[in-house]
């Protein structure tokens, strides 16, 4: 679970400060599938960033598991998001020069995994999102969809309990992004994955579970997805597919 | 997948990676060019120098001549010349004078040399006999009242000696010499009446082993002909120690036990400069000269190629690999700046920076080592070139009056010189540049050392990359 309590974060620009989060504070329990909105240049992957210990708030905690990741050395926040958490960005964020395999091999160099066993988990990660037979191939040699299912995999091969999606739509057509957010659906699901997505596209929010909207760095509405009870009722249909 | 990584890497960066490779190729192979160059030019010193002071010969000591003496014009005829003019010689008579003249030395007691060789960094200690044989020949012309030129009537032929200690001849001119024909001189000749002949001396005067030579009225036979490499100025005769001690003068005065050159060996080469103040205060009245005093007074194009090779040369390549550095830096991190979302993307995914840092440095020290390879290849190609092309080298040993710039060098070292090169000598070196396992071995360290450089601006400035920010750079 996520606990977030009063969050604020500040830039310096210039000879000012930009205030991007004005005292957030947010609980995720684990499982949901939460969507912020809002406008650009609101807070929002400032806000995501933070949650995934790419960022540390100014002040306020931001708690995963009942650490807190805002007052955590480095070398643990980057072994949190070594083993725990997984992301997906807008642009994919794919290493241009290494393979589809290879991309999804990079997220299991950090755990220490051996050469073989990297190999034999990208494959399956990749044939989990559609993409076993697009294995050695180049990301300039993948559609974007393809692209994203392969950073998807590439979040997931390492089993993380969290998913932090950044715009995971925002390059693609209409029909790949029903393609992709209907994957990710069907892999919070069946990885009963905690997931936060950062998205404009109401049509991807209206998936979630919980839709959240910053504005001016304040979190000012609250709004659903499916109901706290359907949320409830997904999950417990996921526990029953599971057992 | 570090490999895997950085091989797609610098494929990927290929005409960056060729450049930075290209700029440190440039630089090391300038290196090795110019370290080997300066090794030749040093080798050729080296020969020029053992040709004029023996090989394993370290430091000489000499005395400098009596003060009021001139040596060089008179070589002890003085009485003889005094006595024409004074008419107490008639005119008309045949004159045939000959003298193994000790001519621009002062000597040294034999107990110098046992003092000399008592000194701590004293390895070997010799002492020698560099002598002038000079006979004047010709008939007393008429004077009137002791005026007028007698000079015109006489003939002077000359030629040098050098009286050898034959119980260490592995110091002293002897040593760089080479027997063409014949036998050397051995411990076992110390008191005899053989010689040994330079090779060029040997042809001008048609001498074979077996034949006789005359040195200061004694007649020696030829048991060798030797040559001095490269044509260094050798003596023309060699002959034992004591009978050179026997039959050589200084003036009048005879050389019993007496030397007028020690020849000296260090234990070391950083022992040298201690040793040679040591035998100032040993001998105080002796000049102390090393090698470097005598390099110093090698002058022609063997002098130049060798300040080219040591100023020239050292500054380009210290300013081309600097250059070559700077170029790999810069180009380096311009790269790093070009993968900021890359590491960025990495750093969420977890990896470390000092994983990242490794990727850099990776990358620039196998371009570094890429170049050092290609360096490596220039520089035995600028060798190779050097060797095909470079003239032949000159290198004039100076004399009084000769080439030589004796304002460089202190007054004693210079009378040294001028007694160990009784004539300016122009000798031929060809430069032959050696490419050495030292200098490929710091061909290799300078090539890891411009991928460390390179590596640790590009890693240091990857590791500085906070990943929000990284992620939020819009490429």
């Amino acid at each position: 679970m996520y606990e977030l309590h009063d969050v604020m974060k500040n830039y310096p620009k210039g000879r000012g400060t930009v205030t991007a989060l004005q005292g957030v504070s947010l609980v995720i329990p684990d499982g949901e599938w939460l969507a912020i909105q809002g406008p650009t240049g609101h807070g929002k992957s400032t806000l995501l960033h933070i949650i995934g210990g790419l960022d540390r708030p100014t002040s306020g905690t931001v708690k995963l598991g009942g650490q807190d990741l805002a007052r955590l050395p480095e070398s643990k926040v980057t072994g949190v998001r070594a083993r725990t958490i997984g992301f997906v960005f807008q642009t994919f964020n794919l290493i241009p020069t290494l393979t589809a395999a290879e991309n999804v091999q990079t997220a299991l160099v950090p755990l220490g995994a051996g050469a073989a066993g990297r190999r034999a988990r990208a494959e399956q990660a990749l044939a989990s999102v559609g993409l076993g037979d697009r294995l050695n191939h180049l990301p300039s040699e993948l559609s974007g969809g393809q692209q994203q299912r392969v950073a998807i995999a590439r979040a997931l091969v390492k089993a993380p309990r969290v998913l932090l999606a950044d715009e995971p739509t925002g390059n693609l057509d209409e029909t790949t992004r029903d393609e992709i957010t209907g994957l990710l659906g069907k892999l919070w699901r069946e990885h009963e994955l905690t997931m936060v997505c950062v998205t404009h596209d109401s049509a991807v929010a209206a998936r979630a579970q919980r839709i959240v909207t910053l504005r001016d760095g304040l979190l000012a509405t609250t709004g659903r997805g499916p109901s706290p009870a359907g949320a409830l009722s997904i999950r417990s249909q996921r526990k029953g597919l599971l057992a | 997948m570090f490999f895997i990584y950085l091989r797609r890497e610098l494929r990927r960066r290929m005409r960056q990676a060729v450049f930075i490779a290209l700029g440190l190729a440039l630089g090391i192979g300038l290196v090795i060019t110019v370290s080997a160059a300066s090794d030749g030019v040093k080798n050729s010193q080296a020969t020029v120098l053992h040709s004029l002071y023996g090989v394993g010969t370290d430091i000489t000591v000499t005395q400098p001549p009596a003060q009021g003496s001139n040596p060089a014009t008179s070589f002890g005829f003085r009485q003889e010349i005094h006595s024409v003019r004074s008419g107490q010689i008639a005119a008309g008579t045949s004159i045939d004078i000959n003298h193994l003249a000790n001519s621009a030395y002062g000597t040294l007691g034999a107990g110098s040399v046992a003092r000399v060789a008592r000194q701590h960094e004293v390895t070997g200690a010799s002492g020698g006999l560099t002598l002038t044989d000079v006979t004047v020949t010709g008939t007393v012309p008429s004077l009137s009242a002791g005026r007028g030129s007698i000079s015109s009537s006489f003939t002077t032929n000359s030629f040098t000696v050098d009286g050898v200690d034959l119980a260490d001849t592995a110091l002293g001119p002897l040593s760089a010499a080479k027997l063409t024909s014949g036998a050397n001189l051995t411990a076992a000749d110390a008191t005899s009446g053989d010689a040994v002949v330079d090779s060029g001396y040997a042809a001008q005067n048609n001498l074979k082993v077996n034949s006789a030579v005359n040195v200061g009225g004694t007649r020696f036979k030829v048991i060798g002909i030797v040559s001095v490499p490269q044509g260094g100025n050798p003596p023309d005769i060699y002959i034992p120690l004591a009978k050179a001690q026997s039959i050589g003068q200084t003036g009048t005065a005879g050389l019993t036990r007496e030397v007028n050159t020690i020849y000296v060996s260090a234990a070391s080469a950083a022992d040298i400069p201690a040793l040679q103040r040591q035998l100032a205060t040993v001998l105080p009245h002796a000049t102390v000269t090393d090698q470097s005093d005598l390099a110093s007074q090698v002058t022609g194009s063997l002098s130049s190629a060798s300040s080219l090779a040591s100023n020239l040369g050292t500054w380009l390549s210290a300013a081309v690999l600097i250059a070559a550095f700077g170029l790999a830096v810069v180009l380096t991190m311009a790269a790093v700046a070009r993968r900021v979302r890359e590491f960025g993307t990495l750093k969420a995914l977890g990896w470390r920076s000092r994983r990242i840092i490794g990727q850099v440095m990776g990358e620039s020290i196998v371009t570094g080592l890429i170049g050092g390879a290609l360096g490596v290849g220039l520089g035995y190609a600028g060798v190779t070139l050097i060797d095909r092309l470079a003239p032949p080298l000159s290198a004039t040993v100076g004399s009084p009056g000769s080439g030589a710039t004796p304002g460089t060098l202190s007054p004693g070292a210079g009378s040294a010189l001028r007694a160990l090169t009784s004539t300016s000598h122009t000798v031929s070196v060809s430069l032959s540049a050696p490419v050495t396992l030292g200098v490929i071995l710091l061909a290799v360290l300078l090539a890891i050392g411009g991928g460390l450089v390179a590596g640790s601006f590009g890693g240091w400035r990857a590791a500085r990359l906070r990943p929000a920010a990284a992620l939020a750079r819009v490429e």
